[in-house]
């Protein structure tokens, strides 16, 4: 088994709010190896963007702050870094691709100086190299006419195109890992089943590692290797994307994957929704955080985190449910 | 492109007719016989002379007529003449509006080269120097006139610490070449430029600032940074374009006002200039003068307009394609 890229043990971060401390992460632990593909599950407001920018080191600070844990990246502690040597790492060694290609991408510059500048930021080449290296990567994330492309402005492309562009800018500097935050949610449905089969096809070709943010089961079912299940700021699940999926050991989970549609499902029967909202981040209790929407809750779920057991192999689970009972004599 | 081009143009040359109407009839409606306003200070005018200014001006002849023949002079470059200079109005105006204009400019270019950049470090920490110098300067810019900014300026600079000439453009005692007249209308500069050009750095800057704080919690400064983008370059390139452009949008506007400012700039220290002109047209009511900078200035507001809408569409590609 190959060491992994990426390696977050542990990684606690706060938000200094008015109303007190937002634990806004807490125990996210996960890991991806090179061309592998993790995906990042969970309702709106679990952590998945701030998982994603603590890696890049982008948490807004003040008011957030990583206050525990590890990012360890090609073994080094990004955490720990110096602001300048993180520097070198964004764009570079990790890339990254946001929700809203619409606004993703600065106004006042064309799209080949963008991608352009991302490469002479990590690579010492003429202008004139940096800006062919950017029609190529056009090219290679199917632009067509990628040298007229190269001089246009973002607005003069559609959603797509820039959701293409923002692709081509992360890939300019052959990245060891990817990250891509919800990369096709303001898409058109076909334009999305592109901008995910161009990112498989890349995983595959220049073997990077990406960590996928996505409400879309359907993709993660057909393109993750691995799944991190996400609530309330934690890594509730985790493992083989099939073993998951096929086999969820926590309650949250298989509400989620309930509350997916299935092609064959009757359209007029209601999707299940796991009902009750997401606690707020700032007073959280000792307990399970799921416990007060959950179906299986007992007295115990308030008492104290229940920890992360294992199911199968790398399937786990963190679950009261699931952890071996004492068996009264 | 080209459309949008002409239909500017055109909305120019009808506000352009449209002042000169006005100034037609702003003679007319002047207190008295036209002749007599238009005779006006010669003192005492015989029957003769006026007669003569009459069919001169076609003051015999029908409004309409009239009207006409004043557009198609004013057409022809005439604007009249000057009773107090006797000299054409068009020539005296001409002779002043360089200095006028070198005063303008240089207040201008300084106000947004220095008010933009201090707005965006300011925007870099809102606790700093920059910062604290921005707030101090819209207070002092936004309540203090530019009379008193000026005068203030006069007895710092002419009694306290005699650094700058506080009158006129030129030293006439002084003689020499090229560099030094230069040198020396530079020098004549500072004063009158530094007054009429801080209430404007004083708003730029803050416009700046605003606008940069706004710009920097945009995806894409957020996507600056995610490909490694220094934090220098966060702000001096990739926001400080975006911010630009509200600064430039307002200083165009600003223009018809910055020019009235520097009638005011032009009297207090004595700058040879329209301001100068106008004020002394005025206290003279030599009216056709009064007239003809109010033409020029409104030429020079619509010029700026063109100028601003330009340099908008440089900066700000989504306005280039013509939307
Ligand atoms: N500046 C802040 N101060 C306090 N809390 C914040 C701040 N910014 C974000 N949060 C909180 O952090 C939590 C995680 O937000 P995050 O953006 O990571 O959610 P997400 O899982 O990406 O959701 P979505 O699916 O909507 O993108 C949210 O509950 C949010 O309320
Ligand atoms: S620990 Fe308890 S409340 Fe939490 S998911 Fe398991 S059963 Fe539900
Ligand atoms: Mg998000």
């Amino acid at each position: 088994m190959t060491d992994p890229v990426l390696d977050i043990r542990n990684l606690k971060v706060d938000f200094a709010t008015r109303r007190g401390t937002a634990h806004v992460l807490d125990d996210v632990s996960f890991s991806v190896a090179p061309g592998e593909l993790l995906a990042i599950v969970g309702e709106s407001g679990c952590g998945k963007s701030m998982t994603a920018l603590s890696v890049l080191g982008l948490i807004p600070s003040p008011p957030g702050k990583v206050v525990g844990g590890s990012i360890l990246f090609q073994g080094r502690d990004l955490t720990k870094l110096r602001p300048s040597e993180m520097r070198k790492i964004r764009g570079g060694d990790i890339a990254m691709i946001f929700q809203e290609p619409m606004t993703s991408l600065n106004p006042v510059f064309t799209c080949g100086e963008q991608i352009a500048e991302a490469v002479r930021l990590h690579q010492k080449v003429s202008p004139r190299a940096a800006f062919a290296r950017a029609v190529d990567m056009l090219r290679a994330v199917g632009i067509p006419e990628p040298e007229l492309r190269a001089r246009a402005y973002p607005h003069q492309l559609s959603g797509g195109m820039r959701q293409r562009v923002m692709i081509a800018m992360a890939l300019s500097c052959e990245p060891k890992l990817l990250i891509a935050d919800e990369p096709t949610t303001a898409l058109d449905v076909t334009v999305q089943a592109q901008i995910f089969g161009l990112l498989d096809e890349l995983r595959q070709k220049t073997g990077t590692a990406i960590v996928l943010i996505t409400h879309d089961m359907g993709a993660v079912a057909e393109m993750a290797d691995k799944v991190a299940v996400m609530y309330a700021g934690r890594v509730i699940e985790r493992g083989p994307a099939d073993a998951v999926l096929d086999d969820p050991g926590h309650p949250y989970t298989r509400g989620l994957l309930a509350s997916i549609p299935r092609v064959d499902a009757d359209p007029d029967t209601d999707l299940p929704e796991i009902p009750g909202i997401v606690p707020a981040l700032t007073d959280l209790g000792r307990g399970c955080a799921f416990a007060p929407r959950c179906p299986l809750a007992v007295d115990a779920c308030h008492a104290a985190q229940p920890r992360h057991v294992a199911m199968t192999g790398d399937h786990s689970a963190a679950c009261i449910q699931l952890e071996p009972r004492e068996v009264p004599a | 492109m080209f459309r949008r081009i002409l239909r500017q143009l055109l909305y120019a040359a009808a506000l352009i007719l449209a002042v000169l109407v006005l100034n037609f009839l702003l003679i007319q409606l002047a207190p008295g016989d036209p002749a007599e306003v238009i005779a006006g200070e010669m003192g005492g005018a015989s029957a003769e002379v006026m007669a003569a200014i009459r069919q001169q001006y076609g003051l015999d002849k029908p409004l309409l007529t009239q009207l006409g023949l004043y557009l198609g002079r004013a057409l022809q470059g005439d604007l009249g003449m000057s009773y107090f200079y006797n000299r054409p109005v068009v020539d005296l105006i001409l002779s002043r509006l360089g200095p006028t204009m070198l005063l303008v400019a240089t207040a201008l270019g300084f106000a947004l080269i220095v008010g933009t950049r201090l707005g965006m470090l300011a925007s870099r920490n809102p606790r700093g120097i920059a910062s604290a110098l921005v707030t101090v300067l819209s207070l002092v810019g936004y309540s203090a006139p530019v009379f008193w900014t000026g005068l203030m300026l006069v007895i710092l600079f002419g009694a306290t610490i005699p650094l700058f000439p506080i009158a006129g453009m030129i030293d006439v005692v002084k003689q020499g070449g090229l560099l030094s007249r230069v040198l020396d209308i530079a020098h004549h500069l500072v004063l009158p430029a530094l007054t009429l050009g801080l209430v404007y750095l004083a708003q730029y800057s803050r416009l700046t600032r605003a606008s940069m704080l706004e710009v920097l919690g945009a995806d894409y400064i957020r996507t600056a940074r995610a490909k490694g983008v220094s934090e220098r370059q966060v702000f001096g390139r990739h926001a400080f374009r975006n911010a630009l452009l509200p600064v430039v949008t307002v200083a165009g506007m600003q223009f018809g006002a910055i020019i009235s400012g520097a009638v005011l700039v032009e009297t207090v220290f004595s700058w040879p200039g329209l301001g100068t002109l106008a004020f002394q047209s005025i206290l003279a009511r030599d009216y056709p003068t009064v007239l003809g900078i109010l033409f020029f200035s409104t030429l020079i507001v619509i010029i700026a307009n063109l100028l601003t809408d330009f340099v908008s569409r440089l900066l700000d590609p989504r306005l280039a394609g013509g939307r």
